[in-house]
């Protein structure tokens, strides 16, 4: 059972946590003509890498998401950061 | 007797039976300790050859002494009798024996040895075909058996616990280092699994000039003066991620033990160390044991194991083991078992043991192959191994995370190095691993040997089957595990699989090393399974959400029922489902019904950027909702599939009321939330989810109008007014209500929404009105008849995972919509575009045939039957007399009117496809 930091209500126990999708992935931008290649590679390509990675998670207790950066290896937590702007 | 109780024992006598004999045993036993101490060693039977067993150990390492226990009204079927401390009036029966583990009428098993080897049930009972045999199998299979008696209060606690250090073993090591942290200020828990600290300290004349009890109970107290814990009678079973240790914490018998979850900062790892049995011939007979295992007996239960002992060891212990054993008056032989292969002779106990050609009489035969470090929590939090050529023996090797390995359990078994090392480790400094000056020969299985050598002595696992896997090619550690069953009794390997790995290396030539270890894995030692559950079981294990209305409901004679989450009424009144479903529907359709439909989703989405944004998540166009307005639509996955269906108002210019399906509100809040903080300006939209806060309550009927006058609101509800999906808010006795004019029945609706604390209140007022113009309560079942002979979906019954919205019909936002939205890109992809997508359509049959099965499928062929799709919804229609269903169907909207075969579990029927829409296709009942 993992501990995450939310960064606004601190250390908390996995189980108060979604994973939203991998960090970094833009939307196309769809009003525009989009190839079915493309589509399909924001849709289904998953980086899946093994270390350091990069996630969207949701604290589902408090509502907010945030980065949380992580080793999918060796579970080590590296750190997290508010997705807000202005919450630094 | 052989084995026999020393002088010096002192304890209260506890009276037990063993198969049926009465014994005495003492304060303090274990099961196997107080029955050694009368004489008896034949505790068990083998699994498969059911050879007599006696235990091998002490303690969790012994494979052998499984028991049912029974105490009063519970029985306890699989306990170790090396770990089952004894209770005054137990009655404990052999497993795998009958009548008993001395007699057992199965032994003659043993002489089919040479038919019964690895893998002979794939090999045996494959003709004519497996499941012929598999029954008689089954029932001869297994260890024990568990009774359909359920235990009352039988239910494991579980606790949150943390702390700074935790120590795993109340040993020598484990009690220098708890010592050593606490007393440096360190909040440190110490967990020991025997009821009584002191471990492998109880088997030394003198500790640091102390004699071991008085050295041990000072540590306790120092410990605990210094603010530390001790958990005895507990087991660390488990390191999850985060260092996270699972303890089981064991009370008297029958009691369920109790969960404590430590989140610890730092775990000391002093689990100690385990004697390897040695492979000889008939090395599985009762009065072979291990010689810490004799020790241990006498250390802590005053228990000789033998009278004319032979001590089989490779290693330089055995020299403290024979000074102590001498001492309590054993006569000792020392035999070498590196100078020639060893046969033990004697059936149900030794009575010689042979080497070259010299015969040694015997009671007992004591034996170590070498001490195996208990690395098992240690490769549980990912931590490596290393092998030790000094120590044949695998030792922890880089530290996982936070977490030392001290004392005999990192390879470092003398006690001084042990001690210091301990010490410095507790307190949070680092150490390196100590010289050894222990040594022994390397002793492992001889491949090719004469005779029965036991590897796994509870799965009946011999040399010969690991020489087996090997030539049927099962030699990686995993495959021979498998195939052989090394290692998968209910001790896990723990005397079985160093013996088996070590064969397996020298059968192919490698090094132990190279050929490696199977896999760790939690629990450490068995635990109920109950532990893990908890009290998340029954009515808690996914606790409904309840009604405001729920008295009400009860006093109107509810039958309730999960939808959703939520505990609902089903339908009212006595009579059952089947005669009350289409009465309700039949007064709803008449009069009015009124429906508690205050799980549907409430949520509100705020702020300047609000329409854009409920405008990005529908499918349909919202820019375009006017204030007081309702429009019905779909949310999609970004693959297109329709995720919700429901209806959204918009309260204001920036304000929106999103109304989505009762199961499904967390989910859509969920969604909203990613949506509005990953990719938009969250300080510009707020969703605020007020499910809960609200209750509504719809009267849906050709009467609703004049049930809904008579609340006398402050608003023109006369004809027209609200318009059909039309919002509101007004005040009713003084208390703002909403009304929305939405129908899931097909008849005239108005949800008429308040808060919670005022529920009440507006059902009676709605029934008191409702009830002498024939209306009435009206149930979740009646409603779903309504909604589906209306055509009227529920979102993932009458769609799946591939449904797009206009397979459902609703086309004009994938051709028209022009801003972005939702999945809808994927609407044009090619899988969108495919002709042969499954549509919603309408099934009918004659109006006195049975209804369709859900489920079934629309088929087409004669021989080789293809299906077109499958009935999601099936219901006899009250109104219409007859029954009606929806399916999935490919191309069904072009199949309009064409008859089809409906196949169902062998019989196949006919149906026609229709419209979805079997009831007031023009809708002018919404309107009334």
């Amino acid at each position: 059972m993992q501990l995450f930091p939310c960064p606004f209500c601190g250390w908390r126990d996995e189980r108060e946590f979604l994973f939203i999708a991998e960090a970094g992935k833009e939307r196309p931008d769809t009003t525009q003509k989009i190839s079915d290649e493309d589509w399909a590679r924001y849709l289904h390509s998953i980086r899946n890498d093994k270390g350091a990675v990069r996630e969207v998670w949701m604290h589902l207790t408090c509502g907010e998401l945030f980065i949380l950066e992580r080793d999918s290896v060796t579970m080590e937590v590296i750190g997290s950061i508010a997705l807000r702007k202005d919450a630094a | 007797m052989t084995s026999h109780r020393v002088s010096g024992a002192s304890g209260a006598p506890l009276k037990f039976t063993f198969d049926g004999k009465p014994y005495t045993g003492m304060e303090g036993d274990t099961l196997a300790s107080a029955l050694l101490a009368n004489g008896v060693r034949v505790m068990g039977r083998s699994f498969k050859y059911h050879r007599p067993r006696g235990p091998w150990s002490a303690w969790v390492d012994d494979p052998n002494a499984i028991m049912t226990v029974r105490k009063g009204a519970v029985e306890l079927p699989n306990c170790p009798a090396t770990t089952t401390y004894l209770e005054n009036g137990m009655n404990a029966k052999a497993v795998n024996a009958y009548p008993s583990a001395a007699f057992d009428i199965k032994g003659g098993l043993d002489l089919f040895h040479r038919w019964l080897g690895a893998g002979f049930y794939y090999k045996t009972f494959i003709w004519p075909n497996w499941h012929l045999f598999e029954p008689a199998i089954r029932k001869m299979a297994g260890l024990g058996h568990v009774t359909d008696k359920v235990l009352d209060g039988y239910s494991a606690d579980q606790i949150h616990d943390s702390c700074e250090v935790l120590i795993i073993g109340g040993g020598p090591a484990g009690l220098a280092a708890a010592r050593a942290a606490a007393e440096a200020g360190l909040n440190a828990c110490l967990v020991e699994d025997h009821k009584s600290l002191g471990g492998g300290a109880l088997l030394e004349q003198t500790i640091e000039g102390h004699a071991p009890t008085e050295w041990v109970a000072a540590h306790a107290q120092a410990i605990t003066e210094a603010g530390g814990r001790i958990f005895t009678h507990a087991t660390a079973y488990g390191i999850y991620d985060h260092q996270l240790v699972a303890i089981i914490e064991n009370g008297s018998f029958g009691t369920a033990p109790r969960l404590r979850r430590m989140r610890a900062n730092r775990i000391v790892l002093a689990t100690g160390a385990l004697d390897r049995p040695i492979t000889f011939t008939n090395n599985d007979r009762p009065g072979i044991m291990s010689v810490t295992g004799a020790c241990t007996y006498l250390a802590q239960h005053k228990v000789l194991v033998g009278r004319q002992i032979t001590l089989v060891s490779n290693n330089s212990y055995a020299d403290a083991a024979e000074a102590m054993l001498s001492a309590a008056g054993a006569e000792i032989t020392r035999i070498a078992p590196t100078v020639g292969p060893i046969k033990a002779i004697g059936l149900k106990t030794p009575v010689a043991l042979t080497q070259h050609d010299r015969t040694h009489p015997v009671d007992t035969i004591l034996a170590s192959g070498g001490q195996t470090p208990l690395v098992h929590l240690w490769r549980h939090a990912g931590g490596k191994l290393t092998w030790c050529d000094a120590r044949q023996a695998f030792l922890p090797d880089s530290n996982p995370v936070n977490m030392v390995a001290v004392g005999a359990a990192n390879g470092t078994f003398e006690m001084e190095p042990a001690l210091e090392e301990a010490r410095t480790v507790g307190k949070g400094d680092p150490s390196e691993r100590a010289e050894t000056q222990y040594h022994l020969t390397p002793l492992w299985p001889s491949p090719g040997s004469e005779g029965r050598q036991w590897i796994d002595f509870q799965h009946d696992v011999t040399l010969k089957d690991i020489e087996l896997a090997a030539r049927e090619n099962y030699v990686s550690v995993e495959h021979l595990k498998r195939y052989t069953t090394l290692g998968m009794a209910s001790d896990q390997g723990k005397t079985s699989n160093m013996a088996g790995l070590a064969a397996m290396a020298t059968i192919q030539n490698r090094l132990i090393p190279e050929v490696g270890t199977t896999t760790f894995r939690p629990p450490f030692v068995p635990v109920p399974i109950e532990i893990y559950h908890g009290h998340h079981k029954s009515k808690h294990w996914h606790p409904v959400k309840r009604l405001a209305l729920e008295a009400e409901h009860r006093a109107a004679g509810a039958a309730l029922g999960e939808y959703g989450g939520w505990l609902r009424p089903a339908w009212y009144g006595t009579g059952g489902m089947a005669a009350r479903v289409p009465d309700e529907v039949r007064m709803a359709r008449a009069s009015a019904g009124i429906f508690d439909a205050s799980p549907l989703g409430k949520i509100e989405v705020m702020g300047p950027d609000a329409e854009a944004f409920v405008n990005f998540i529908y499918y349909n166009t919202i820019t375009t909702l006017a204030p007081g307005r309702i429009r019905y639509g779909f949310m999609l996955s970004e693959g297109g599939v329709v995720y919700d269906d429901g209806v959204v108002a918009r309260l204001g210019p920036e304000r929106f009321l999103i109304s989505c399906s009762s199961s499904h509100v967390d989910g859509v809040r969920t969604h909203l939330e990613a949506w509005r903080q990953d990719g938009n300006d969250p300080d510009r939209i707020f969703v605020h989810d007020t499910t809960q806060h609200w209750a509504t309550i719809t009267v849906t009927g050709p009467i609703a109008r004049d049930i809904m006058a008579a609340l006398d609101l402050q608003t023109d509800i006369s004809k027209d007014a609200p318009p059909h999906m039309s919002f509101l808010e007004t005040i009713w006795q003084d208390t703002p209500v909403r009304i929305a004019r939405v129908s899931f029945s097909g008849d005239l609706s108005f949800e008429v929404s308040i808060r919670r604390s005022r529920a009440q209140d507006l059902w009676q007022a709605l029934m008191k009105a409702g009830t002498p113009l024939g209306a009435g309560p009206l149930g979740l079942e009646a409603m779903a008849v309504m909604r589906a002979e209306k055509g009227y979906i529920m979102i993932g019954k009458d769609t799946d995972g591939e449904t797009m919205p206009h397979d459902l019909g609703f086309t004009a936002p994938r051709d028209k919509k022009s801003t972005a939205f939702v999945g809808d890109r994927s609407l044009h992809m090619a899988v969108a575009n495919d002709p042969d997508r499954k549509q919603l359509v309408g099934l009918s049959v004659s109006a006195g045939d049975a209804m369709l099965p859900i489920g079934a499928h629309v088929v087409v062929g004669a021989i080789r039957q293809r299906s077109l799709g499958y009935v999601t919804s099936s219901y006899v229609s009250p109104t219409l007399e007859r029954p009606i269903a929806l399916a999935l169907v490919e191309k069904g909207a072009s199949r309009m009117g064409e008859t089809v075969n409906v196949w169902h579990l062998g019989e196949t029927r006919e149906a026609v496809i229709s419209s979805p829409v079997f009831f007031d296709p023009d809708g002018k009942r919404l309107h009334a």
